[in-house]
């Protein structure tokens, strides 16, 4: 049977399940968008492609499934470059499409061209340049393979306009179904070496002060129920970081929290004082180590990751296990019953007691709101934890807000906590929070968003306005670049350079009902809840809650750049040495 | 060659952009390339690279690592030079001077290289060789005076086991 490249995108893209797509149309991309008509798949039309990207991004992290954004060439596929760069660092399952000039055209610096593969070779896992029709159907294919298997991470795939053109006798060719895949230098590895794993659950039972150091891979393989059974099995703490928050419950008593730069106390200090690291999908980010050298000094290290490369980039590991960390997991559980017969666990008591100590002594607290102050942002997050569904979606931007967003939110739940985290990718929360949104519909969807970050992607809530995506935005709005003011309060004399936004300008709450949204402006304590209350209440259109925060407070603890962690700040209330 | 150069052999697809693929990796994950050589292989769908990199920019490890981590790539392959030959080509056009001929046409015969071509000041050759004899060769051309230089870098192959 007779098809045509763009006939054949929309089916590919059906075939692989795809539901929704995140985009807008352009010049070269244009003639896709005709069959896109007839297609089951719903289009959501975004205000800047980098939105789309997000969308994608941020459906993805709720739903497991990769995110699919469609866009045309040159200036569109340049405006994808941060999406991709971001879903590369957090190996988010992202395939994005986009239209390229004619295949005569390429190369002449035709109208809107630019070389979208070459630009994007560095931030995507693949892209491929289509250069025949007929191929469509098959690198389609590919792309989602590539997607979503081993570390997940973005592919782009470049369709040059003639070739999705039903007018143009080079986009006709004989309908197929794609083969298996022809990818000869792709077979990631799923089942973990047995003999890696016996390895590591000896060096468990040698150790006295372990910790499970768990990050995004426990999200990505699907494996926060192994995770919580291993736990549990060798009553072991676990820290969390930035990208598995809500990968291990934060009530369970084994719960450490979020280690790292903005960690809290105990996380930090357990992974600095611990004796064996079990490392379950986390790679070492220089945000988590702090000063290389000095990172868990007196620590073996178990490293459990699906990409080898990972092993021994920053730390050297003992015992590397590569595969499905989830599979990777059960083994290990498998193998620590097997020993558990013939051996005994050493005595761990002094460092369980050394651990409720530090929690104790050191757990997250801020200063007690006085009259005159602006909101404390900390106390706003609690109150919208208290005052949401436990399985509510949190999407956050990057800077003070993320951070208090991770330490004080009570992630119970997987999937539940949506950020740039590798990036650190400003306007992220509020096109992520939509495309959660659009794939969980019936979940509560929060995005806690700083004044700076909201400033970047505002503009799609007229996207989520018109395609029906109530999401709900809290702006913790300080008037400042904030995470950049307190570098320069603590690391340069104060000297505030270029950090000031101001509060009131844009008038957030006229720019949300601009924008087809509820506005409402929170200023003093007793308003916060009745506002979240009432916002809770709104489900046909976004609502933006301009909360007006102390623009001096800071994010404690905090181990500053190139220090080490045991020279973590807490927070002045506790006494630093 | 100094000691903390490996010789890898990389199988890749024979596709468009791969060399850009490869040698954007080096670049921007900061590992050093010594000499890289590329051509097909009988097969069509492949294509051969033997890449010289510098394992004191980066640990062997994640070099090999990264590199595999590309789609395209098939296999690589890491040649020791106790178990490999590699051999590298050179064409050089040197300065003839009246007095310097006979010591020139001396020293290319000692090397056994190859005379090209020769004008009335200037003398063009060719030398293929372990890397080692070309630097050597090339050493004693510059004394000569060079003008004009091309290596075609490293290509190496595992030797046959006994």
């Amino acid at each position: 049977m007779k098809t045509n490249g763009g006939k054949a995108l929309m089916k590919s893209l059906e075939a692989q399940g795809v539901e929704i797509v995140f985009g807008l149309p352009g010049g070269a991309i244009l003639p896709a968008y005709d069959p896109l008509l007839d297609s089951s798949i719903r289009h959501v039309l975004v205000r800047h492609e980098q939105g789309a990207g997000h969308m994608a991004e941020g459906y993805a992290h709720a739903t497991g499934l990769p995110g699919v954004a469609i866009v045309t060439s040159g200036p569109a596929a340049t405006n994808m470059v941060t999406p991709l760069a971001d879903a590369m660092l957090d190996s988010v399952p992202l395939v994005c499409i986009t239209g390229q000039v004619a295949s005569g055209a390429i190369g002449s610096d035709a109208f809107q061209e630019c070389d979208t593969t070459g630009i994007t070779m560095a931030v995507t896992k693949h892209n491929f340049l289509v250069a025949d029709a007929s191929e469509i159907p098959q690198v389609i294919h590919d792309a989602f393979h590539i997607a979503t298997t081993g570390r997940p991470g973005p592919v782009l795939v470049d369709i040059p306009k003639d070739l999705v053109d039903a007018n143009n006798p080079v986009s006709h060719f004989d309908d197929y179904e794609p083969s298996e895949h022809d990818l000869p230098g792709y077979s990631p590895i799923q089942e973990p070496d047995p003999a890696s794993v016996l390895e590591a659950a000896e060096l468990i039972f040698q150790s006295t002060r372990p910790v499970i150091y768990s990050g995004g891979g426990i999200l990505k393989a699907r494996a926060a129920e192994q995770l919580r059974e291993l736990a549990e099995l060798l009553d072991i703490h676990v820290v969390t970081t930035l990208m598995n928050r809500g990968g291990f419950p934060d009530d369970h008593p084994l719960a450490l929290g979020m280690p790292g730069m903005h960690g809290n106390y105990t996380a930090v200090t357990a992974i600095q004082e611990s004796d064996l690291l079990i490392t379950l999908g986390a790679r070492f980010d220089d945000r988590v180590t702090g000063k290389v050298d000095e990172f868990a000094p007196n620590a073996k290290v178990i490293h459990a990751d699906i990409d080898p490369a990972e092993f021994n980039k920053v730390r050297s590991a003992n015992v590397s296990i590569q595969g499905d960390v989830g599979q990777t997991i059960t083994e290990l559980i498998k193998a620590l019953k097997q020993l558990s017969e013939t051996k005994d666990h050493p005595d761990r008591s002094a460092w369980k007691s050394q651990i409720s100590g530090w929690k104790e002594r050191f757990p997250l607290v801020y200063d007690e709101w006085q009259q005159g102050e602006g909101l404390k942002p900390q106390y706003v997050i609690e109150q919208l934890r208290d005052n949401t569904p436990d399985d509510t979606i949190v999407a956050s931007g990057v800077g003070q807000h993320q951070m208090w967003a991770s330490q004080f939110w009570k992630f119970n739940h997987p999937y539940t906590w949506i950020n740039s985290g590798g990036l650190g990718t400003m306007g992220f929360a509020v096109p992520a929070a939509i495309g959660a949104k659009a794939g969980k519909p019936d979940r509560m969807v929060w995005a806690i968003d700083g004044d700076g970050c909201f400033q970047m992607t505002n503009q799609e809530l007229v996207t989520a306005r018109l395609e029906n995506f109530p999401v709900k935005i809290a702006v913790l709005n300080n008037g400042y670049l904030g995470m950049v003011r307190q570098w320069q309060e603590l690391f340069y004399d104060e000297r505030y350079s270029e950090v000031h936004l101001q509060p009131d300008l844009p008038d957030y709450k006229k720019l949300a009902e601009a924008m087809g949204c509820v506005g409402i402006r929170v200023e003093s304590p007793e308003e916060v809840k009745p506002a979240i209350d009432q916002a809770n209440e709104i489900n046909d259109r976004p609502v933006v809650i301009d909360f007006r925060t102390e623009a001096s407070e800071n994010v404690y603890p905090m181990v500053p750049a190139g220090k080490s962690n045991s020279d973590v700040i807490v927070h002045p209330s506790q006494g630093n040495d | 060659m100094a000691e903390q150069f490996h010789t890898l052999v990389v199988r890749v697809e024979n596709k468009p952009g791969v060399l850009a693929r490869v040698s954007g990796l080096f670049a921007r994950r900061g590992f050093n390339i010594q000499s890289l050589a590329v051509a097909p292989t009988d097969n069509e769908l492949f294509s051969r690279l033997t890449i010289v990199v510098d394992a004191e920019s980066a640990p062997m490890e994640q070099i090999v690592k990264q590199l595999d981590k590309l789609i395209n790539v098939v296999r690589i392959q890491e040649l020791s030079p106790s178990d490999s030959v590699s051999r590298e080509l050179i064409l050089a056009t040197v300065n003839l001077t009246e007095g310097s001929e006979d010591n020139i046409m001396r020293e290319i015969e000692s090397f056994d290289a190859n005379v090209l071509s020769v004008g009335d000041k200037k003398i063009m050759v060719s030398l293929s060789g372990p890397p080692d004899v070309i630097n050597e060769f090339e050493t004693v051309l510059e004394k000569y005076g060079i003008v004009e230089v091309q290596r075609t870098g490293i290509v190496a192959l595992a030797t046959i086991a006994q």
